[in-house]
């Protein structure tokens, strides 16, 4: 791994898959799994933009990106418990009506 | 070779039926994001992804996953009853990502070669590796948005308690089983 | 293969033999003094005044019958006590314990006695402590009994609910620290003050030292806050399933977490291994005596307090240490900024 574009290929591909899981999985926690995976490819461009540009900026963006994840994840996962508590599914397909 | 377990752990988290093993393949794949980290000399960075990442928001999905009692996803009771709409969208999915790599990498070929080889041995700036630079960078010029942060976190946490809480009205005095940004039920 | 790498992989196997051999003493460490608390004898057939009961201890686990719950999922039944030990033995891989030596001229130059000599040792020890974690958690959940999932989960919240305590006060000792290298930290401790107090940070910071050895009793699960392991309370909580050498190597990984948690405090704390009347070279032994002392005081809690109950374990460690810590860090940093030392 030498070059910043193998970074970035590398950080595409992470993403794809992320979103690939978005798309296929019909499982609520999967979805935020792949969420994460989005999020991490992300912060690989990151990192190896700064580096190449020589900067902290990279990691410290880095830094930020991270707290977000874990804010909206440990949100995204209380949205779960409460629907799991109505619903009994995590299928994402047993709350495509807005009846409560 | 990092990168090969990165991309290894993620394409089998989001293709196992077991969520528990799911969680702990992103486990592993951050465990590869890390070394990765680790070789673009951001140690720093490295060690946060392991501490917060792998150790924190891993350990909150594993709570919910044990607390949900999520076996495994039911495909195949899903596919007695919506087949048709199920392989549609799987493949409609499929097809949607590959043409997102096919975008990013031609968008990377079209860009040349930005910043070209690097490598210690390369001629690139000298990397900024230590906490003291990160540290004062962060807390002069990005001291602004490292406040919002803080507050960001503050609503994430009051709002997941909220969020997670039981609806039968609990006695005031006995809300104190729950430890920050999770609700055990019947602890 | 330089003398120096030679040197660094015997560093490295003595210190894995040392921390192996490390859990056999402190298991008859803690029964003989468990036994003099308690004005009783503890082991004395085994060897010389019960001496060699470790040994006897570990045979009897290697040969009891190793079970395992047929509705248990087998991989992660087995990789639990894995990731236990693996992180236990891990952490202490970029403690220092020695100052840096030549062994007796035979190098070039000097190398630290440490495994790994790592720039950010402190966070690197931090992060492992999380990823310990999962050993519990999984131990809990792949046994698919209830006692252990209940215990595996208390555990496990328990421990990130106290590493919040334990990173403020680490964070404060950092500050006057200024490094997070630990061997930088504990250089920064050498010399007396008026020729008689010496210059360790437990003088400058001991809130921050009391909270440091409550929340590392805490993350080791250790009593009083053993909680989730008590025998009266939960069966064995998450190590209910478990038997024979998977049994033992939960063990181990505690010991050895008491071990590494001692050696950080006494790096960050107590000096490292600096003091008197001995040479730079011999410092290690000052380091043992310290850490013995600092185990001594473990054992010495385990046996004298009451186990505290879950609930108030969890409201101890957010209501009361989470505040004390962050109110020592600000206090910290208020002086640190006052005295610019």
């Amino acid at each position: 791994m030498v070059t910043l574009n193998q970074y970035l290929l590398l950080s595409a591909v992470l993403f794809a898959i992320g979103a690939l899981g978005v798309f296929v999985r019909r499982n609520l926690i999967t979805i935020l799994l792949s969420i994460e995976i989005m999020l991490n490819a992300v912060n690989l461009t990151f990192v190896a933009a700064g580096r190449a540009f020589g900067t902290a900026d990279g990691q410290i963006i880095v830094f930020f990106v991270m707290t977000v994840a874990a804010a909206e994840a440990a949100v995204g996962l209380a949205i779960i418990i409460a629907l799991f508590r109505h619903r009994e599914s995590l299928d994402p397909d047993a709350f495509t009506s807005l009846k409560w | 070779m990092l990168g090969g377990v990165a991309v290894v752990a993620s394409l089998m988290v989001i293709g196992q039926r077991n969520p528990i093993h799911s969680v702990l393949l992103l486990i592993a794949s951050f465990g590869g994001l890390s070394g990765l980290y680790i070789l673009l000399d951001a140690p720093f960075v490295a060690v946060i992804q392991i501490i917060i990442y792998a150790g924190a928001i891993m350990v909150l999905f594993l709570f919910v996953v044990m607390l949900l009692n999520v076996a495994r996803e039911d495909t195949e009771q899903d596919e007695r009853v919506h087949v048709q709409v199920h392989r549609g969208s799987m493949r409609l999915g499929a097809v949607l990502a590959g043409l997102l790599v096919v975008e990013l990498v031609w968008a990377l070929a079209s860009a040349g070669t930005l910043g070209g080889t690097f490598g210690p041995m390369a001629g690139l700036p000298a990397p900024v590796t230590s906490v003291h630079v990160i540290g004062q960078v962060l807390f002069t010029r990005y001291a602004f948005p490292f406040e919002v942060t803080s507050i960001l976190i503050l609503v994430a946490m009051v709002g997941a308690v909220v969020l997670a809480r039981r609806e039968t009205p609990r006695p005031a005095a006995g809300a104190d089983a729950a430890g920050g940004s999770e609700e055990r039920p019947a602890f | 293969m330089t003398p120096i790498l030679i040197a660094q992989i015997v560093l490295l196997l003595f210190v894995f033999f040392m921390l192996l051999n490390s859990a056999a003493i402190m298991v008859y460490v803690e029964r003989k003094v468990a036994a003099m608390l308690q004005q009783r004898l503890g082991p004395y057939l085994v060897g010389p005044r019960g001496l060699l009961q470790p040994f006897a201890d570990v045979l009897k686990l290697m040969f009891k019958e190793d079970l395992r719950p047929t509705a248990a999922d087998a991989f992660l039944f087995s990789l639990a006590p894995i990731i236990s030990v693996t992180a236990a033995f891990a952490a202490f891989a970029v403690v220092p314990f020695g100052a840096e030596t030549t062994f007796f001229g035979l190098l070039s130059h000097p190398i630290p006695l440490q495994v790994a000599d790592v720039n950010v040792a402190v966070l690197v020890i931090f992060a492992i402590a999380s990823m310990g974690v999962y050993g519990i958690v999984l131990a809990g959940w792949s046994s698919n009994s209830k006692y252990s999932l209940l215990g595996g989960l208390r555990s496990s919240a328990q421990m990130i609910s106290y590493e919040l305590s334990y990173g403020l006060a680490l964070a404060a000792v950092l500050l006057i620290g200024n490094s997070l290298s630990l061997t930088h930290v504990v250089n920064g401790q050498a010399g007396y003050w008026f020729h008689v107090i010496p210059r360790w940070y437990v003088f400058v910071q001991p809130v921050g030292f009391a909270i440091f050895m409550i929340a590392g009793i805490a993350e080791t699960n250790r009593a009083p806050f053993d909680f989730p392991e008590a025998e009266q309370e939960l069966v064995a909580g998450y190590h209910t399933e478990y038997s024979s050498m998977r049994f033992a190597m939960f063990f181990m990984a505690e010991y050895i977490n008491m071990v590494t948690v001692s050696a950080v405090a006494v790096d960050l704390f107590l000096g490292g291994w600096h003091g008197p009347f001995l040479p730079a070279s011999l410092g290690w032994i000052w380091f043992l005596v310290k850490v013995g002392a600092l185990l001594f005081f473990y054992v010495w809690m385990r046996w004298t307090l009451p186990r505290y109950r879950y609930d108030q374990l969890m409201a101890f460690g957010w209501k009361i240490l989470l505040p004390i810590a962050a109110l020592n860090l600000l206090a910290t940093a208020a002086g640190v900024i006052h005295f610019g030392a």
